[in-house]
């Protein structure tokens, strides 16, 4: 574990690094920074990422290898966990510091492995293409044959500005942080500017929300500081309940100060001495990091009574939501911490002026408050040089699905999907095609592959019915069924709707009800009619605007988005489903129709008798065959056949 | 139940929510009772109280199996088809999803996105994390927890 002297460390870190404005240090100085920041280890340095992704893919398990195998060996070195540093697919990932040697990663580094790659790095006798790679690091000795972080494509395309310490600085430790330039935007900001100034320069950066609907920042913060309130609230929302997005989640637990520094001068700039970080309870992990950080935090001075002595005052608690997705709502997240059920209220009066306890309130999400100390640290030209005209800085995504890759990455806006599917994910798993993406969960929308070069811009994402806070990217293949993902989504969605208004509590039920279905086969088809079906989607379209257009909050409005992009790219696959009765991807298991190869089929009579419709006809020792009009798709007896002779169209 | 109560001295109706979790965190689910004394302590109505408690899928009534089983219906695990996963789990261990089996060891329930959507499908029991199996060997799990006794 981290053997640092952290009482040895603390003035000399606020003193001499947080105080320091010039940022340039004498030798002494810079040299304890670099041991703090092991620019210089003077032993090996083991890290090992052990953030919830590692820890599924059995980070755990090659931790306690790892320190059997320092013990046996009697090596002396340090073990430090990291968070991830994005590559999700690449977990557990491994890196080892030698002294005098550049920081070296290896990828998928299970407890088998483990002893192989440390015994490779300890007698350096690197395998070719063994390590996934090295990093920059100036006046280090470089591997031979390793290629550099940034050249792997994985890293190549992005750009990192809050996700810099992800993967390579422990979450746990307040000093790497700050020896990394962290705090010092909140140093400047309390003492150097008024909070009408810092609510100025963000609106000057053009920082607009990454929670979904991308009001610019500055401006929200102006008007909690100009509503007049007793006691204002700045709240952190990361309930990021949407599934198939983890963004937040790794910045917390990659470089949770980040979000705390953000955090702390967003307070400074609308005046609140009170801020919550409002966090799912599903994540464990991230609620016991963000936990530690804000009690080092308050430690170490950076929060509490009377800051850096400029008469600024915060204290900021950690948040456990109760698992409703709706709190991920910044009006029900408001009720939840009320106490009552996470219900929406209608807006306005907007939470900046009437919100918490009805108090002036400002909520953003983790991604936005992440990027709040980069833009004072480098100014508001700094965080505009990159992005289009009307979107700037960068945008985090979580890639899942089926590419090749896949984690979390940062991009500058401007970037086209296309881009981040096949140059940073590396396109599709196992040679498959692609049929499309899908951005943004349950409130998004499936971007088919015609699409994908659309830039990652606001306003561009809104044309084809995209909001871009969510950062989900699911990546979806030939083997994906779009009719039965939207009856996915729609089902998430009827059981998330918190019930409050009746368009999207009763709509979605009736969606829900219509895409069964057409995906479903009820036992009498005589009552279900084709035509039946027919209208059911064209009712499903009618009634997709009344609830856009009627229901209270964004997760109402944005419910019969995946329905509706389905059937506007899709629009085929549901007339196959619904004419045809057929799920040409084989998802939707009601529809499919089997059939006994009478060449295979020995008569066993196996799967006559597991058949519990009784749809199996024939006598021992000759071909069966199956009675359509009995059989409901189950597919037991597909199962249950020894010789593969059941198969199904 | 007086140390739950410590914490929260201010009775503020915001400290509803911090409360309850705090509470089931170690009786592992909430009872009638547990809702009277909360509802006393917070001056809050009992029925609201219960209201709070319903509303939120943290809360439960139940308490776990032995053995609580967490199968993924993330976006990602999906595609991965981890619906057949959860139907086999019912199956192997004949209990319906969000129920307990008759001899409390087992518990069963589908939770959205745990955030491993890298290494879908996932699936938790108790603290552990299994990722990438197949069906035989997420039967073969199962099966040895079920011959497992204490």
């Amino acid at each position: 574990m981290p053997e640092q002297d952290i009482s040895g460390n603390k003035a000399f870190l606020i003193d001499k690094i947080i105080r320091n404005y010039s940022g340039i240090f004498d030798n002494l100085t810079a040299g304890r920074v670099a041991m703090i920041r092991r620019d210089k280890v003077t032993r090996p340095v083991i890290f090992i990422g052990t953030g919830t992704c590692g820890i599924i893919s059995g980070a755990s398990a090659t931790l306690i290898r790892v320190k059997n195998y320092i013990s046996d060996n009697n090596l002396s070195a340090d073990i430090i966990e990291v968070g991830c540093n994005g590559y999700c697919s690449a977990e557990p990932v491994l890196d080892v510091q030698l002294p005098g040697k550049a920081r070296i990663s290896f990828r998928n580094v299970t407890d088998d492995k483990a002893a192989d790659v440390l015994d490779a790095v300890f007698h350096h006798s690197l395998q070719p293409g063994q390590a996934l790679g090295q990093y920059r690091q100036t006046g280090l000795e470089e591997w031979p044959g390793v290629p550099l972080m940034e050249q792997i494509p994985w890293f190549s395309q992005q750009q990192r500005h809050i996700l810099k310490n992800a993967g390579i600085i422990s979450p746990a430790s307040i000093d790497e942080y700050i020896a990394r330039g962290g705090y010092k935007s909140l140093f400047k900001s309390v003492l150097n500017y008024p909070a009408d100034k810092i609510c100025e320069i963000i609106e000057q950066s053009g920082l607009r929300g990454r929670g979904g609907g991308g009001f610019p920042t500055g401006k929200k913060w102006k008007v909690a500081l100009d509503t007049a309130g007793d006691q204002k609230f700045m709240i952190c929302n990361a309930d990021e309940s949407d599934p198939g997005a983890f963004m937040d989640r790794a910045m917390i637990e990659t470089d949770p100060h980040r979000v705390i520094e953000g955090l702390a001068i967003a307070a400074y700039a609308i005046g609140a001495s009170q801020a919550v970080i409002y966090v799912r309870s599903d994540y464990e992990n991230p609620l016991v990091i963000l936990e530690t950080a804000i009690s080092q935090a308050k430690d170490y001075g950076l929060l509490g009574e009377n800051i850096f002595g400029s008469g600024f005052s915060l204290s900021m608690n950690v948040r456990q939501g109760a698992g409703a997705f709706v709190c991920g709502e910044e009006t029900a997240l408001i009720t939840s911490l009320e106490g009552k059920r996470g219900l929406p209220i209608s807006k306005p009066p907007y939470p900046a002026e009437k919100g918490l306890w009805g108090q002036p309130t400002v909520i953003n999400n983790v991604e936005t408050l992440a990027n709040v100390p980069g833009i004072l640290e480098h100014g508001p030209l700094w965080f505009k040089s990159t992005g289009t005209q009307s979107s700037k800085g960068t945008k985090l995504f979580s890639v899942a699905g089926k590419s090749v890759s896949t984690g979390f990455i940062e991009v500058p806006m401007g970037i086209t999907f296309s881009s981040i599917i096949n140059d940073i994910a590396g396109g599709v798993k196992d040679g498959k095609t692609l049929k499309a993406a899908q951005l943004g969960g349950p409130s998004g929308v499936c971007i088919p592959p015609a699409q994908l070069d659309t830039p990652l811009d606001y306003e561009a994402l809104a044309d084809i019915g995209a909001a871009l806070g969510l950062g989900g990217l699911v990546i979806l293949d030939e083997k994906t069924c779009m009719v039965n993902l939207a009856r996915y989504f729609m089902d998430f969605l009827r059981n998330e709707s918190c019930g409050k208004c009746i368009p999207c509590r009763e709509g979605t039920s009736k969606m829900l009800d219509i895409l069964d279905s057409i995906t479903k086969r009820p036992k009498e088809e005589s009552t279900h009619e084709t035509l039946e079906r027919f209208k059911g989607v064209v009712q499903m379209e009618s009634l997709a605007e009344v609830i856009r257009d009627t229901s209270l909050c964004g997760l109402g409005k944005n419910a019969p988005n995946p329905v509706l992009s389905s059937l506007k790219w899709f629009r085929e696959e549901f007339e196959e489903h619904i004419f045809d009765r057929r799920c040409a991807a084989g998802v939707c298991h009601d529809l499919r129709k089997f059939y006994i190869d009478v060449d295979l089929c020995n008569g066993c009579n196996i799967c006559q008798k597991k058949c519990p419709e009784i749809a199996i006809v024939g006598t021992l020792k000759t071909p069966h065959f199956i009675i359509e009009s009995k059989c409901t798709g189950c597919g037991i007896c597909l199962e249950a056949c020894k010789f593969s002779a059941i198969y199904f169209k | 139940m007086d140390h739950f109560f410590e914490k929260y001295p201010l009775k503020k109706p915001g400290d509803l929510i911090p409360l309850l979790q705090d509470i089931q965190e170690e009786t592992g689910y909430l009872t009638d009772e547990i809702i009277g004394k909360v509802s006393e302590h917070l001056h809050i109505p009992a029925n609201r109280v219960y209201g709070v408690a319903t509303f939120y899928d943290q809360f439960r009534f139940k308490p776990r199996g032995r053995y609580h089983i967490r199968v993924c219906r993330g976006t990602s695990c999906y595609l991965c088809s981890s619906s057949s996963y959860l139907k086999e789990i019912e199956k192997l261990l004949k209990i319906q999803c969000g129920t307990v089996s008759r001899d409390k060891k087992f518990s069963l329930e589908a939770v959205s996105c745990m955030g491993g959507c890298s290494q879908s499908p996932v699936i938790r029991i108790n603290t552990t994390y299994y990722h990438h199996l197949s069906i035989a060997d997420l039967s073969g799990i199962i099966r040895s927890l079920k011959e497992k006794t204490e």
